[in-house]
């Protein structure tokens, strides 16, 4: 049962629908019109009544295999065949065809009197004439009020009309019929009391300039319908209503990486740049890089071959291609080789759906893997910020869906807002880079970082981003206890531990230097030393010989003098000792 | 496709016929009636009488019924019933209703039927 409430009345078996072909009215309604039963649609001039009940019936012919009659009591014929010409809707070939009678009513007040009562039996003979001439199975009325223009007896009119919309049912077919809105109830004429089992009202307000078309289903008898007031607009093939939640998250994800264009961001994110599919947001203060970041992944995926989309609300291609020349960046190129395409408008040309409408029908026709929306913020404009936020994740959910890689730029003013602002669209991005101003030393330097990026390891280091005409470079910026230096604060810094560095290294080579002198002195002296001590040793063995030898020619003489003198004593033998040294030298 | 050219917009191309033979002032007069109801009939019979006080003879009246001929209610614009068209002489006129109760309302209107307009 809940099931049943979500999902408003798409699968009721006990009211069939009329599948009207229109695109997204089928989503609100459930499945289409009622079948065999009239609906209303009504609206201020302009809206698009007659064009909604001429593609009900033309879709109903092309794609449903139904015939159709249109009465117009408005315009005739020919009229209406220009008119739904210009959607691409060949109604004369249709009415050649016999697909669909096409029948102006046409009441000249000038040349009718009455007198008598009546009734509009002749009406009801035409119409069913024209039903059965072809076996149709739709009718539309447009605008059946135009009847109280031409017919004064109000009472049998409305008696009448009463009378009509019964017999269209008992009928069977499908009816839409059109009413001029009025001021105090839906249509000028109360028509809404004889057609309740559907009305659908139009609207077509100005809010701030920019014209948006709304359609809201009033009244869907016997179902659950959606009852919010839905953006539609006409494009060149027909009405198209955009249901705000047209898809669910369930949309298939890829692993695949693709690179930013700049080594660094890569490196950044994981080393691999984003996920192909993901939608990216770049948000800056004015002048910070943003165009050119989203040029050089948009450049990148060209190199690779992919086919790249942007959307320009502020700058001309031209104007980006010449801006980029000046930065090594050759998109022309890629604009020639078909690779990239770009699609400039301004925000205020057109309301938030059309906008939605092209870029959809843009991406369609191109098929990109890269889509450039610059900057997002512009288009903001052009709505309120509920309308835009919807709009964006509309746009978000069905670029992820066709595994399109996104990125939005997003102008931001400086200060604390500048987070704050983007929260309610960052909720919806997979990765966000951050680009800031750093101002300073008489100098403004730009820096980025990785806010978020879901998915992948991140640095969440703030590199500085650097422009030059080879191109941009992110560049470690220095991080101290006086904050974050950049530009030539950064190079005084480096300079500054460059010297300090090279003066460490200096003073190691001179004590170094010093130390060895010392050594070279010691060495000398201890050089001396040993010569001296060997001298000295030298000396011993000699001091020691000239005692040996003293003391055998003394003993030899003793013996000698003993024997002369015959004395019997010992002969001695010389001892000679051995000198001896601690050091062992030899 | 020009659907909407004066030659057919009004009128039958048996009246074109009529008007190209006839450029006398005869009244040529078509009564659309649905069915053979009450109002059908007192209809006809308020419209004969009013032909035969008012045109005495000049005048050539048919009668059509809608179910019997659909298609003639597109190519005459016949919306009510019962519905007199007035093809000639010029203008073209159309008087819808029963006619009950009027006493030649629409001849005693019509400016020719009174000699105030010369056509």
């Amino acid at each position: 049962m809940k099931q049943k409430v979500a999902n408003p009345a798409s699968r009721n078996p006990s009211l069939p629908r009329c599948p009207t072909g229109i695109q997204g009215l089928d989503e609100i309604t459930g499945g289409g019109l009622p079948r065999g039963r009239p609906t209303l649609v009504c609206g201020g001039a302009g809206c698009g009544k007659t064009l909604m009940a001429a593609e009900f019936l033309v879709r109903g012919v092309v794609e449903f295999g139904e015939p159709g009659v249109f009465m117009s009591f408005e315009e005739s014929e020919p009229e209406l065949a220009a008119n739904v010409a210009s959607l691409g809707f060949d109604l004369p070939g249709l009415v050649r065809r016999r697909k669909i009678v096409l029948d102006y009513v046409h009441i000249e007040p000038s040349e009718l009197q009455e007198s008598g009562d009546y009734d509009l039996e002749g009406l009801f003979v035409r119409l069913n004439h024209a039903i059965d001439s072809i076996g149709a199975k739709r009718v539309v009325l447009d605008t059946i009020e135009a009847l109280f223009a031409g017919l004064r007896n109000e009472a049998i009119l409305r008696a009448e009309l009463r009378r009509l919309f019964r017999w269209l049912k008992t009928k069977g077919v499908t009816a839409v019929i059109t009413a001029e809105r009025g001021r105090e109830q839906l249509t000028r004429n109360g028509l809404e009391e004889y057609v309740s089992d559907c009305v659908i009202l139009l609207d077509h307000r100005v809010v701030d300039q920019i014209a948006t078309r709304k359609l809201r289903v009033v009244k869907f008898r016997g179902a659950l319908h959606g009852t919010n007031e839905f953006p539609f607009l006409i494009g060149d093939s027909g009405i198209s209503v955009l249901p705000i939640t047209s898809l669910g998250l369930n949309h298939k994800i890829s692993n695949e990486r693709i690179g930013t264009g700049v080594r660094r961001l890569d490196a950044m994110l994981g080393g691999r740049g984003f996920f192909r599919g993901s939608s990216v947001l770049l948000t800056g203060t004015p002048g910070t890089g943003k165009t050119i970041v989203a040029a050089n992944i948009a450049s990148a995926a060209c190199r690779r071959g992919e086919r790249a989309l942007f959307f320009s609300f502020e700058e001309s291609p031209s104007q980006i291609i010449r801006n980029m020349h000046s930065i090594g960046l050759h998109m022309d190129a890629f604009v020639k080789g078909g690779l990239l395409r770009f699609h400039s408008a301004r925000p205020s040309l057109y309301g938030l759906e059309m906008h939605l409408a092209t870029m959809f029908k843009e991406i369609a026709s191109f098929r990109p893997q890269v889509v450039i929306v610059d900057p997002v913020t512009s288009l903001m404009d052009s709505g309120t910020p509920s309308e835009c936020r919807a709009m964006v994740t509309r746009l978000v959910d069905y670029l992820k869906a066709k595994h399109v890689t996104t990125i939005f730029t997003s102008l931001t003013q400086g200060g604390h807002a500048l987070q704050q602002s983007e929260a309610s669209m960052s909720s919806l991005m997979d990765t966000w880079l951050l680009l800031q101003d750093f101002e300073g030393n008489g100098e403004r330097n730009r820096v980025l970082y990785v806010l978020k990026a879901r998915g992948m390891a991140h640095s969440n280091q703030v590199r500085e981003f650097l422009i030059s005409k080879n191109g941009v470079d992110l560049v470690d910026a220095y991080i101290g206890a006086s904050g974050v230096l950049t530009g030539s604060a950064r190079a005084a810094q480096e300079a500054l531990e460059k010297a300090t560095t090279l003066a460490n290294l200096q003073e190691a080579a001179r004590r170094k230097r010093e130390l060895g002198r010392k050594r070279e002195v010691l060495e000398r002296q201890i050089g001396a030393l040993r010569s001296e001590y060997e001298t000295e040793a030298v000396e011993l063995r000699r001091i020691d010989q000239q005692v040996g030898t003293r003391t055998l020619v003394l003993s030899t003489e003793r013996a000698a003098s003993g024997r002369l003198r015959q004395a019997d004593a010992h002969t001695s033998n010389g001892t000679r000792d051995k000198p001896k040294f601690a050091n062992g030298r030899p | 496709m020009p659907l909407r050219t004066p030659k057919n917009r009004h009128s039958a191309k048996a009246f074109e016929k009529a008007l190209a033979s006839k450029s006398d002032g005869k009244y040529i007069l078509r009564l659309y009636v649905a069915g053979a109801t009450a109002r059908s009939r007192s209809a006809l019979r308020r419209v004969y009488e009013i032909c035969e006080a008012e045109l005495k003879g000049n005048y050539e009246l048919e009668v059509i019924d809608v179910y019997q001929q659909p298609e003639l209610t597109r190519e005459n614009q016949i919306v009510a019933t019962p519905t007199l068209v007035k093809y000639s002489p010029l203008p073209l006129r159309r008087f819808i209703g029963s006619m009950s109760g009027a006493a030649g309302p629409f001849f005693t209107l019509d400016p020719i039927a009174k000699g105030k307009m010369v056509v």
